[in-house]
């Protein structure tokens, strides 16, 4: 409980964004908001805003990523900062250099952000806890805990084809116990006011209490897609078809698998998401997520605007100046 | 040399004593408990106005990480540490570096611990080879000339079910009491957190309640078939407590302890991530907190012990799930305990019962009560004197204790072992 304000600095402003958790309906309003307004710059002539000129962002990913650090670096640069990447195999640092080392080494680079993303839950927290005061941490993704800003691009995706988000039914799809998506999602659009946020898979990629994140539990996909707005589906690790959580990846599309079957069992103008990569053919035909309720490719642009959102409310936040540049 | 405290409200639960005495030691023994036996001379007399004195408390398990991690704690540093804490006896599990598999490994710790003076140090001997759960361990020698107590494969499971119920079977042979520390080894998976919805929202690896009650439940099975004695160490379920209980009831011959720090905490603080907080067995609901207790209340489980487990502080330095787990528990193992009382759950007498009469008995040790000839273990502490637990300044070389900032009721201000002030509040 003491540790629960380590998003906000002392004036109430998000010094990092962690988790979705805790975050009140108007900061995420503020979020999806000011990203309306960057969603813009990207189809500009010029497609650089001096926002964060002179501030040094390191994308520090101890975990392998293309697309998510690819949006990361590209918001950075849209709003004029520079960007460092610093991909580390996670177990060079179990051998030799701790993680904290590491990152004091990174401050005295004068660094202003870290955007991380680790294999690990609790890793943005740790670092957000241990970091030198002027630097804050965007996590990118940290075990199977929290991924807000890809759960911000989401909210961000709905609220274009629903702009109420207190009259949808969501129901998100696959595999919620190791899904980071998922729990940021959940938080995410219980804050919103959603009214009815569901979770659909078996009882081996459940978590254990689900409901107490604040969902419906479906075991059954009919059942559970029947007049939902929103159908987002997760992606399904090929290695969970080890270690005895599902028996085949064709068995799994069979029952949870999005075919246009199913997706009819949904409102006529329900929409389809997927975070990506997509497994064409092991939760999702090919011919939904090409589909026309499918809005896959919207959420990667969206992605950019809402990171863009995010850097410059959490490094924009310094009284002054800053303030009215951003509103501007 | 004579010592006389004074005044003390002196609870001695094997002995049924429960009042103001005073206390004669002579020798390192107990002389008198009352009246000052003839030509008694105190050559240090210890006011023990308004404390209250009891037998050195026993503590079943406790990691004092030498050999092999002199780095987290030594037995010079831990024993010390013991001694501020009321305890003068302490078990040692056999996972060392080396492991105790061999009398050498347990010579070694006794001779240190006896050079270091702070406290008793008694050993459990390791069930299999290297814990390995292949081979069975020379349990006799172990007993004869390393003078281990007891045989344990410490927290790592025998998975394969013929070499357990060989190994009780070959330790009832050498009546040797069997000390298990029930965790499923495959249905842990790498867990770090009670299965629940705490790890659910953090999004943490779990270690489901059946990891503790599967085998409880084969262990139970093996002990019933093979007649050995089995002592259960560290229980975290609420559900494991029901069959224990169901088990004493039918008459096995077990008996159960869970740590102290179980009876106060639970997955709820863990926040966001606190790594003090990652312990193993992990901290559970408050049901399971709650018939942990109701355990102790109606003698399922007789004793309570710290599980200490003292870290560097790097240990504690990373994301939750490369922390390591455990926690510095000596100096809060008998705070702790004494708040049951102080909750209404435990009389007194119950509490110094289950620190230092039952341990004993567990370990077959004739330790933890002052009768007349007993070795003079005394533990003075004042009860009413309220502390804030500061981790930095923890006695141990571990300062990792997820109750820093706790404000804890009950002070020791003397130790005495075989009649020796080993620790005094105001030196």
């Amino acid at each position: 409980m003491k540790q629960q304000d380590v998003q906000f600095d002392n004036d109430g402003q998000l010094r990092h964004f962690l988790t979705i958790e805790g975050l009140k309906r108007p900061i995420l309003t503020d979020i999806l908001d000011t990203a309306e307004n960057f969603a813009t710059v990207g189809s500009q002539n010029v497609k650089k805003v001096p926002l964060l000129r002179g501030k040094t962002i390191v994308n520090l990913f101890f975990e392998a990523s293309t697309r998510t650090r690819t949006t990361f670096e590209l918001a950075a640069k849209r709003l004029s900062a520079d960007v460092l990447n610093i991909n580390i195999n996670a177990s060079a640092t179990s051998k030799g250099e701790s993680l904290l080392d590491m990152l004091h080494n990174l401050e005295a680079m004068h660094c202003d952000m870290f955007i991380v993303r680790h294999s690990r839950s609790g890793a943005a927290h740790f670092i957000a806890q241990h970091v030198a005061p002027h630097i804050s941490v965007i996590n990118a993704g940290d075990g199977r805990h929290a991924h807000p800003t890809q759960a911000m691009l989401d909210a961000f995706t709905i609220r274009k084809h629903k702009p109420d988000f207190t009259a949808l039914r969501v129901a998100i799809v696959g595999d919620i116990m190791h899904s980071r998506v998922a729990r940021s999602q959940i938080h995410a659009l219980n804050s919103l006011g959603v009214p009815e946020v569901r979770v659909i898979g078996p009882h081996t990629l459940m978590p254990p209490e689900a409901s107490h994140l604040g969902v419906h539990v479906y075991h059954d996909m009919e059942q559970g897609l029947r007049d939902v707005d929103v159908v987002i589906m997760l992606r399904l690790q090929r290695e969970r078809m080890t270690g005895a959580l599902l028996p085949s990846e064709h068995e799994y599309f069979q029952r949870y698998g999005l075919t246009e079957d199913k997706l009819a069992l949904a409102k006529p103008d329900a929409i389809v998401m997927h975070p990506g990569p997509i497994n064409r053919g092991v939760e999702i035909s090919s011919s939904v997520a090409d589909g026309p309720q499918s809005v896959i490719l919207e959420q990667v642009t969206n992605g950019l605007a809402v990171r863009m959102a995010i850097m410059s409310m959490v490094l924009g936040r310094s009284p002054g100046s800053d303030d009215q540049e951003r509103k501007a | 040399m004579n010592i006389l405290i004074k005044s003390g409200h002196l609870i001695d639960p094997k002995n049924d004593v429960d009042g103001i005495h005073d206390i004669y030691i002579s020798d390192g023994q107990i002389a008198a408990i009352g009246k000052s036996p003839k030509g008694f001379m105190a050559e240090q007399t210890i006011d023990a106005n308004g404390k209250t004195v009891i037998p050195g408390i026993v503590d079943l398990s406790a990691r004092l990480r030498e050999p092999g991690h002199e780095h987290k704690g030594t037995i010079a540093s831990e024993t010390r540490a013991a001694a501020a804490s009321g305890i003068t006896t302490l078990c040692v599990p056999p996972d060392t570096d080396p492991i105790i598999d061999n009398p050498a490994v347990a010579e070694l710790i006794q001779r240190r611990a006896e050079e270091a003076g702070f406290a008793h140090v008694v050993t459990l001997g390791a069930l299999t080879m290297g814990l390995a759960g292949e081979q069975l361990s020379e349990m006799a020698e172990l007993y004869h000339e390393g003078g281990c107590i007891g045989v344990s494969n410490g927290t790592r499971y025998i998975n394969n079910t013929l070499i357990m119920r060989r190994a009780m079977e070959y330790a009832a042979s050498c009546g040797l009491t069997v000390f298990i520390t029930p965790e499923e080894h495959s249905l842990v998976n790498a867990g770090v957190a009670h299965e629940g919805s705490v790890s659910t929202r953090l999004g943490l690896p779990a270690i489901p309640e059946a990891a503790e009650t599967v085998a409880v439940a084969r262990e139970l099975m093996l002990v019933e078939q093979t007649g050995v004695r089995a002592h259960f160490c560290r229980l975290s379920t609420g559900r494991a407590i029901n069959m224990i209980a169901r088990a004493q009831h039918d008459g096995l011959p077990i008996t159960a302890d869970v740590a102290a720090h179980q009876l106060h905490l639970t997955e709820m603080d863990l926040g966001y991530f606190n790594s003090q907080c990652h312990l193993r067995p992990p901290l559970r609901t408050q049901r399971d907190l709650e018939c942990l207790q109701h355990g102790l209340q109606t003698g399922n489980i007789t004793a309570v012990c710290s599980d200490h487990q003292p870290h560097d502080a790097d240990a504690k330095l990373a994301p939750f799930s490369e922390t390591e787990p455990g926690m510095s528990a000596l100096e809060t193992l008998l705070p702790l305990t004494l708040r049951m009382a102080d909750e209404g759950l435990l009389t007194p007498i119950e509490v110094v019962s289950r620190l230092t009469q039952h341990p004993a008995e567990i370990l077959g040790l004739d330790k933890g009560h002052l009768g007349i000839g007993a070795a003079a273990d005394i533990c003075i502490f004042d009860p009413e004197q309220y502390w804030v637990v500061d981790a930095e300044k923890l006695v141990s070389q571990g300062k990792n204790t997820p109750l820093h900032g706790w404000e804890l009721k009950g002070r020791v201000t003397h130790t005495l072992l075989n009649g020796k002030t080993v620790f005094s509040l105001e030196s």
